[in-house]
């Protein structure tokens, strides 16, 4: 790959996806798109980048997900969903007692793990959410891994990654050599495709966000934009989980550390979320 | 140091467990089959057992329902790993008393995460 080819996929994944590649990252783009180019019968990425000059628009958007699908896996890395169970659950609880309805928004919700692990959390939950109208909207920018969330299939290697053997048992059933998740768990995840630089506020007001290891690869500034825009999108008592090595300190007011959970952020201010006319309130939003 | 018992009649098995698990600084002990893993057991109680199903001699299920037995063999953390990759085989493990569940094939990654599971790691 060239020093412009690479210049070139930069500004273009800059553009359409927020992704920020710095020059270190050269590995993850050859990594990534060599295979990819193979598979369009190109000799290599130079072709490509030519190819995408060109103006194949299918192409450009393989390579823009391509780029833009994040390893992940169930409960990938506990602490979130211990905060989820034993400090968010509870807080919501009391405080949605009377309405008795949960939005939660994956924002990077990739090929299910995440929002999948979040409804098994709410599941075990048992009892006291009985008969709460549950919403977990999960949206990523990539169409191809919404599209492997919707079956809710996974390899053997991928069920085992996090995954405690008693939940695998429970939550899922073998279809040859996968593993599918029941489908009480895939009817609690509704997907939408949606890119974070854009408008979101049609999807509504939440209870809790979560924004895990996906704005690690925005600059400094969009990061910003985008907290600020989401804090628009949680309720004044809601909150917003991000990732092991992300943080708000230092980019934004919009939200607050809570004080002894990591990772686990509260918006700051103290007045609802304005809505957007013609916005659906959380209890107009599609059902799961 | 924690130990842990690799139970397996592959001694390559043996060897990749030994490898991934050392690395995490575990003293490892070897077993290929249930009879000796249990004399092993009699000796010294590992701080965990990683468990093939499938052995000649006495398999991983009944050195399992003997270790239970044992006095202070509650105590051990017993990682099933095994070809043995279907739901019934997985429950009847649990059932006897097996902790976590590898389906073989494994990789390095799966090791670590079961045993972060069951907080050996």
């Amino acid at each position: 790959m060239t020093p412009l080819d690479f210049e070139y996929l930069r500004k273009l994944l800059k553009e359409r996806s927020g992704l920020d590649l710095t020059a270190e990252k050269q590995y993850l783009v050859e990594s990534r798109l060599t295979p990819l180019a193979r598979k369009a019968g190109l000799s290599g990425i130079g072709d490509l980048v030519q190819k995408m000059k060109t103006g194949a628009a299918a192409l450009t958007i393989d390579v823009v997900e391509a780029m833009t699908t994040n390893e992940t896996f169930f409960f990938r890395d506990k602490t979130p969903f211990e905060h989820l169970r034993e400090t968010v659950i509870p807080a919501l609880l009391q405080a949605r007692a009377a309405r008795r309805h949960l939005r939660i928004w994956c924002a990077a919700g990739s090929t299910g793990q995440e929002p999948y692990s979040i409804a098994m959390c709410l599941k075990e939950c048992g009892p006291p959410l009985t008969g709460w109208r549950t919403e977990i909207i999960a949206t990523d920018l990539s169409n191809e891994v919404l599209e492997k969330s919707r079956a809710g299939l996974y390899s053997q290697f991928e069920v085992q990654r996090g995954l405690p053997i008693q939940l695998l048992i429970k939550y899922f059933k073998q279809v040859g050599e996968l593993w599918q998740i029941n489908p009480d768990i895939r009817a609690m995840v509704q997907h939408r495709q949606l890119n974070l630089l854009q408008d979101f506020s049609h999807l509504g007001v939440f209870d809790v966000i979560f924004c895990r290891n996906v704005l690690i690869y925005f600059d400094q500034q969009t990061k910003a934009g985008v907290f600020t825009r989401l804090a628009r999108q949680v309720e004044v008592d809601g909150f917003l989980a991000l990732g092991a090595a992300e943080t708000v300190v230092g980019l934004t007011d919009a939200f607050k550390p809570h004080p002894d959970k990591r990772g686990l952020y509260r918006p700051n201010r103290v007045s609802p979320p304005s809505r957007a006319a013609g916005m659906p309130s959380p209890r107009a939003a599609a059902g799961g | 140091m924690k130990t842990c018992l690799v139970v397996d009649d592959s001694s390559v098995i043996r060897k990749v467990a030994r490898r991934i698990l050392e690395g995490f600084n575990f003293r490892i002990v070897e077993a290929e089959n249930g009879e000796k893993a249990l004399e092993a057991c009699r000796l010294e109680l590992p701080d965990a057992v990683l468990l093939d199903w499938n052995m000649p001699v006495m398999d991983g299920y009944e050195f399992l329902r003997n270790l239970r037995r044992m006095p202070g063999g509650d105590q051990p953390k017993v990682v099933f790993c095994t070809t043995e990759n279907d739901v019934a085989h997985i429950a009847r493990a649990l059932h006897a008393g097996a902790n976590e569940y590898i389906m073989k094939p494994f990789d390095k990654d799966i090791v670590t995460a079961k045993f972060q599971e069951i907080g050996l790691i």
